[in-house]
């Protein structure tokens, strides 16, 4: 009993480092694509893990009129998205603290790290940083009730709130074809892309440019904290990666009562998605432009319609089963 | 239930407080020098009451007696019953701190106009919560209104303080005679006043209706809910902090109070249709209290605004409570009713601290306007950390205890599609999506005050000189926040202490002990939904440490201090900041156009011209319009045109009075 707790709490571990490793190459696999679809050479696929290394060994400059909060909100907002994305099941559904938070919690834990981002984006005092904040903030109230209505109807279908119960819930069904989950996932993919700061919400490339978001909260870090607040976004966006995969695609993931054989495929299962998820992202990417900031909520507008839809098929469907 | 050494503890207990509370009020009108004697013995009786409210809530026992005053068949009752004493905990929570605050001013603040009512206002209070019939309940509710409205006025001189003061009596008039009402359609034509009396004898359907209705507004207009919300912004922010402190975070609640009292208690059985007024009407404070409060500028109104979208919050979880009582599902109704009683202990707490840290801020700086701010982090910095625990945990972000009550509050909306009736089951998403609307404005709006307030760089000589404030106000907030994350963290064991009260009102309880571990807060059961925020903190917490190790070993530890990079065009004059008005801009384009009818209009010189460029805002309130100024305007003209009647001659007055004569003889002609 003790070595299976001392197993399934090392699985849990290994989740918690795989997704740290393997957060980096995702968006080194996004931008490989995007530049190869724009026949350019890009960047080696290893470049994130250059890039952290990089920003780790440069001497951090504070600006003068920068507090506490902003250094230690590195540190805060890393340890909240590591955490929460360490809590999406990713090849396995029955790990240990699987229980710990539901989608319900996981959304607010990074409602938190947002919370903290924009706050340092206002401390040292720049215009920039505040026009950051205040459109990250803006963004989040658009995204927020459409990602309220794509729990409910998946809590309608699943009957549960926690992650792990809605993907066993969906790996045990069979592959029926649901249109109210295909415009959940239709949203969810919406929302992910606000929440990333993704074209068409946000260009992750820019800076200069009056319309970015993520990018001028964080225009004063430099150094370790930017390499935290790089590498705490990059593992959001294999969290929403994983997410997705968890709840809409999770063949292959290893039920609760899988050994370590059955973890090892899950593990090769949720890797090859996720990463295949990062390359359709580059192809979304080039293939459509940035939109003006107050067109966003129309595009995240979308998103809620979608949602609502789904919760009205939902309904229908539940209707008809009865 | 009730042993006769507890009675007697506990009537001794009351009375002893009450008598201090009136001894400080007394005291502090007779002269100066006892007004510093006003908040010590406040918080002692505030203690005592305190105890004696926790005693019976935990065991879940009442008290109960009569005094030979108010009405003549039935005398004054008196009752604490678990429901009154977990009130009355919230509210002595809120008296405590308040006081600890007061007993930290200077002594050039007290004055005659303030101190002598705090005991009164605290009195009246905690009177309402153990009356026991409709007179006292009535009577004691005019006092705390009455003495409240005094403390509003207390700077009689300032303009905006009388109007605020005006607007507040018309509103407490208001909710006091639709109270009038909805007591009268209890007591029902025998006229039976004593709570007892009216729950043996529960209306019918049509009268409940009207009740309801009347009880909506009467408690509604107390507590914010809209459109009965105007006078909240005015007058809370209009008292001194700490009064101001106890009006939001604490005389609201007396107000859901009152809303239990009647709908979950007197009113017998629930019909499904009552949660309709309340879930729908909450949900539209919730969202429009947030809105007006990200647009506004002053730092305690924007803390008032955001009282009435928690009050809107409660009452959206009390009519799902209703909802799920109706229809018989105890265990979706005790997670509704759990999240509203929660809710209510979770606001009074972090509404006091900011309040309180909003007085600690216009006492150093003399400000309250935002865009005057800026910078508090460094010339405030206990009032900093103290101020940012309460701003986290109003924007309902986890581990703190705000999060605790929203997210059961969600877990009620998720169990909503499971109610039979349509209009409730379609409801249910429209709810959840309005509900995480407004938490996320929530957040927007404290990331907003905090970020103008206290980050970024001072905007005024006051904010860069600003000081901390002494160490008993410290104290009073460091309690507060301390109480927000012990709330945010014991959510399990908190819920668990209040289901003897829940399933005495909706007869089913949350599972306690049934999560994965002792302290987890679980809806309905383990396998459906938990959340355990000691586990997820113990998670963060290892998380942020090993990072911080490992990055400080790996990385380059040089750190140098330079000029803000600002994409190399920093401006050294702090007027560049983004301000309070800039933040909230695009929220004012996406919300504000539809809900104020936002208009910007730029009016730039032409070229060559020198002179300024002229931006400016238009926000239309359209609840005051229709609402408030729509009316005033009505009755002003009716009376202009009734003004006429004062001049008519003496055969005119005659004949009037022979018509009213007449008509009444005729309808009494008819009636019999």
């Amino acid at each position: 009993m003790t070595l299976d707790a001392a197993i399934q709490f090392l699985a849990q571990g290994a989740q918690m480092f795989l997704v740290l490793l393997i957060a980096p190459l995702a968006v080194g696999v996004t931008r490989r694509v995007k530049a190869r679809l724009m026949r350019r050479q890009g960047a080696p696929l290893m470049q994130g893990y250059r890039d952290l290394a990089k920003l780790l060994r440069k001497e951090s400059v504070l600006a003068e009129s920068a507090s506490w909060l902003f250094r230690t909100a590195p540190y805060l907002i890393f340890a909240l998205t590591w955490v929460a994305a360490a809590l999406v099941p990713s090849f396995a559904s029955g790990l240990m603290f699987n229980w710990a938070a539901d989608v319900v919690a996981l959304v607010a834990l990074l409602g938190a790290a947002r919370a903290l981002l924009a706050l340092a984006g206002m401390d040292v005092g720049t215009s920039f940083g505040g026009i950051g904040s205040s459109r990250e903030m803006m963004i989040a109230t658009l995204a927020e009730p459409a990602m309220m209505l794509i729990v409910l109807t998946l809590a309608i279908a699943a009957g549960t709130t926690r992650l792990a119960g809605v993907a066993d819930f969906f790996i045990a069904e069979p592959l029926a074809v649901r249109v109210s989950l295909a415009l959940s996932l239709v949203a969810l993919v919406i929302v992910a892309l606000a929440e990333n700061a993704r074209i068409p919400v946000d260009n992750p490339v820019t800076h200069l440019e009056l319309t970015m978001v993520h990018e001028a909260m964080v225009l004063e870090y430099s150094g370790r904290h930017l390499a935290l607040i790089e590498a705490a976004s990059m593992l959001k966006l294999t969290l929403y990666l994983s997410l997705l995969i968890c709840l809409f695609a999770p063949f292959g993931m290893a039920p609760a009562a899988a050994g370590i054989g059955g973890w090892l495929i899950g593990t090769a299962a949720w890797s090859s998605k996720l990463l295949l998820g990062a390359a359709l992202l580059g192809v979304w990417e080039v293939s459509i432009a940035k939109m003006r900031v107050f067109r966003l909520p129309d595009f995240l507008g979308v998103a809620f319609v979608f949602a609502s839809i789904a919760i009205l098929l939902a309904y229908l469907s539940r209707g008809a089963a009865e | 239930m009730e042993r006769p050494g507890q009675r007697v503890l506990g009537v001794y207990g009351l009375g002893s407080a009450l008598g201090v509370l009136a001894v400080a009020a007394i005291l502090a009108t007779l002269t100066q020098a006892a007004l510093a004697l006003v908040y010590p013995l406040c918080a002692t009786a505030a203690i005592v009451l305190g105890a004696l409210d926790l005693q019976v809530l935990l065991s879940d026992g009442s008290l109960s007696g009569s005094l030979p005053l108010g009405l003549p068949t039935i005398g004054l009752r008196l009752r604490l019953d678990p429901l009154s004493a977990f009130f009355g905990v919230v509210i002595n929570g809120g008296v405590l701190t308040a006081s600890l605050y007061g007993v930290g001013l200077d002594r050039i603040e007290l004055t005659r106009r303030v101190e002598p009512l705090f005991p009164i206002f605290a009195a009246a209070m905690n009177l309402v919560l153990v009356a026991d019939d409709a007179y006292g309940f009535l009577f004691f509710w005019e006092l705390m209104s009455l003495s409240s409205w005094a403390l509003v006025v207390a700077r009689h001189t300032d303009p905006e303080a009388r109007h605020a003061g005006h607007v507040y009596l018309m509103m407490a008039a208001l909710g006091t005679v639709s109270l009038l009402f909805a007591f009268g359609g209890l007591a029902g034509p025998a006229g039976g006043y004593s709570f007892d009396a009216i729950r043996a004898h529960p209306p019918g359907p049509a009268v409940a209706a009207l009740v309801l209705a009347a009880a909506l507004i009467g408690c509604g207009s107390k507590g914010g809910l809209v459109p009965l919300h105007a006078w909240l912004p005015l007058a809370h922010p209009a008292a001194p902090s700490h009064v101001s402190a106890l009006m939001s975070g604490v005389m609201t609640k007396v107000a859901i109070y009152g809303f239990m009292r009647i709908a979950f208690d007197l009113l017998g059985p629930p019909s499904w249709w009552w949660a309709l007024p309340p879930v729908v009407l909450g949900a539209l404070t919730a969202v429009l209290g947030l809105l007006y409060a990200v647009l506004d500028r002053d730092l305690k109104r924007v803390l008032a605004y955001s009282t009435i979208e928690n009050v809107g919050v409660i009452f959206v979880a009390l009519g799902l409570a209703l909802a799920f009582k109706a229809n018989a599902f105890s265990a979706a109704a005790a997670v509704a009713l759990t999240a509203a009683l929660l809710h209510v202990l979770n606001h009074s707490w972090f509404k006091s601290l900011l309040f309180l840290g909003a007085g600690a801020v216009l006492h150093a700086t003399g400000r309250r306007d935002l865009d005057g701010l800026g910078g508090l982090i460094r010339t405030m910095p206990r009032t900093a950390v103290l101020f940012l625990v309460g701003a986290l945990a109003i924007s309902a972000l986890p581990p703190l205890n705000g999060f605790v009550s929203e997210w059961l509050l969600f877990q009620a909306v998720l169990a909503g599609p499971t109610l039979p009736q349509a209009s409730l089951h379609f409801a249910a998403p429209a709810i959840g999506a309005m509900l995480a609307l407004a938490a996320a404005l929530a957040a927007a709006c404290f990331v907003r005050v905090y970020g103008t307030a206290f980050l970024g760089r001072p905007r005024s000589v006051e904010a860069a000189q600003a000081h901390d404030v002494g160490a008993a106000q410290q104290v009073a907030m460091g309690v507060l926040a301390m109480l927000c994350i012990l709330g945010g963290l014991l959510g399990g064991p908190l819920a668990a202490a209040l289901s003897p009260l829940v399933t005495r009102i909706v007869g089913g309880a949350l599972a306690a002990g049934g999560g994965p571990t002792p302290l987890s807060l679980v809806a309905f059961d383990a396998g459906r939904s938990v959340y355990d925020a000691p586990v997820i903190a113990l998670f963060v917490a290892i998380a942020s440490v090993t990072t911080l190790v490992i990055v400080h070993r790996l990385s380059e530890r040089r750190t140098r201090r330079g000029p803000a990079w600002d994409c190399g065009f920093p401006d050294p004059s702090p007027a560049t900041q983004y301000t309070a008005s800039s933040f909230a801009q695009p929220l004012r384009r996406v919300y504000g156009t539809v809900a104020f009818s936002a208009r910007e209009t730029v009016t730039m010189p032409p070229p060559g011209d020198r002179a300024a460029a002229r931006f400016s805002v238009v926000l239309v309130d359209h609840a005051w319009r229709v609402f408030y100024a729509a009316p005033a305007r009505a009755v002003l003209d009716l009376s202009l045109r009734l003004n006429a009647l004062q001049f008519l001659t003496i055969r005119r007055y005659l004949v009037l009075m022979f018509g009213a004569l007449v008509i009444l003889l005729a309808i009494a002609a008819v009636a019999t």
